[in-house]
């Protein structure tokens, strides 16, 4: 969590909801409690200065959360999250303001590129997902010949279904080499109950969650 | 020393906000093209010299204040 967050305390319910015990880390925690998972959740970090996401790179618990996917702990950027891991060089790419110029906030249907990372289990190849977005620099950038290499590596994980910020390529989400960082613009934990217009994204967190705790199992 | 630092989208990277000022400027008339918005940082360096200055501020463009991704800098030094 850092000063602007504000999706925080719905990824903390979203998980708890899945079953997880959520804890929240405060951005200038040098060290991350015991934990099995991290998720950089939504928001305006440092107010959007300078660039999304850049400023937040530097606190304290950034630090922390590169040493823990460094050594492959399972990290989920969602919308500002997505874009600090992109500035702290965790992710390939950017995220850039939209096209439009707009904020755009409203469901859009997705599909999905990869269903054999811990994000995307619970999912199939191709299979639609809604999900709502809600972002004004969503627009994920970078130049041809990086596309190209994580096209051939198969990193973008969810792209757009249908018009939305103007990302290159239709991204969504991508995910780093080794498949234990994921980023994706929109928002997972607003969807993980009917009530709320879809529950697709609990089929991304609640796939988190079971290779979270597979992952302890294994470490007891 | 004072550095301005001067951030520009690079070439070839859509600029809306360009985009949406030079269609701005269209419809008060003025014949413009080519307009791109980037950003200033206006500095106060603490450095023995003109050159440990511009190390210095390269060294927070390349670490902060740009994304070699999509943009540029430029440095002014003024004494």
């Amino acid at each position: 969590m850092y000063p602007g967050s504000n999706d925080d305390h719905d990824a903390l319910w979203a998980l708890a909801a899945l079953d997880a015990e959520a804890v929240p880390v405060w951005h200038d925690e040098p060290e991350l409690p015991e934990l099995d998972a991290v998720v950089l959740p939504g928001g305006f970090s440092y107010g959007d200065y300078l660039r999304c996401g850049a400023i937040a790179r530097f606190s304290p618990a950034t630090a922390a959360v590169r040493d823990f996917a460094e050594a492959g702990g399972l990290v989920l950027g969602i919308c500002n999250g997505f874009q600090v891991l992109c500035e702290a060089g965790l992710l390939p790419g950017v995220l850039l303001r939209n096209e439009s110029l707009r904020f755009v906030c409203r469901d859009v249907r997705l599909t999905v590129e990869r269903d054999d990372l811990p994000f995307t289990e619970r999912c199939i190849r191709g299979q639609r997902l809604v999900l709502p977005v809600k972002h004004g620099d969503g627009r994920w950038f970078a130049p041809p010949e990086l596309v190209a290499e994580l096209e051939t590596n198969r990193q973008v994980v969810l792209r757009y279904a249908e018009p939305c910020n103007g990302s290159v390529a239709d991204v969504a989400g991508v995910c780093n080499g080794r498949g234990n960082v994921m980023g994706l613009m929109p928002h997972p934990e607003h969807a993980v109950d009917p009530l709320l217009g879809s529950a697709d994204g609990a089929l991304i967190l609640a796939a988190l969650v079971d290779a979270a705790r597979d992952r302890t199992i294994l470490s007891i | 020393m004072r550095a301005i630092v001067l951030v520009r989208p690079k070439e070839g990277i859509l600029d809306p906000q360009g985009a949406a000022v030079e269609s701005a400027l269209g419809h008060l008339g003025f014949a413009v093209s080519g307009a791109r918005v980037g950003k200033v940082v206006d500095l106060e360096v603490d450095a023995a010299d003109e050159a440990e200055a511009r190390t210095q501020v390269e060294q927070m463009c390349e670490r902060l204040l740009a994304n070699p991704l999509i943009e540029s800098y430029e440095i002014e030094l003024h004494g």
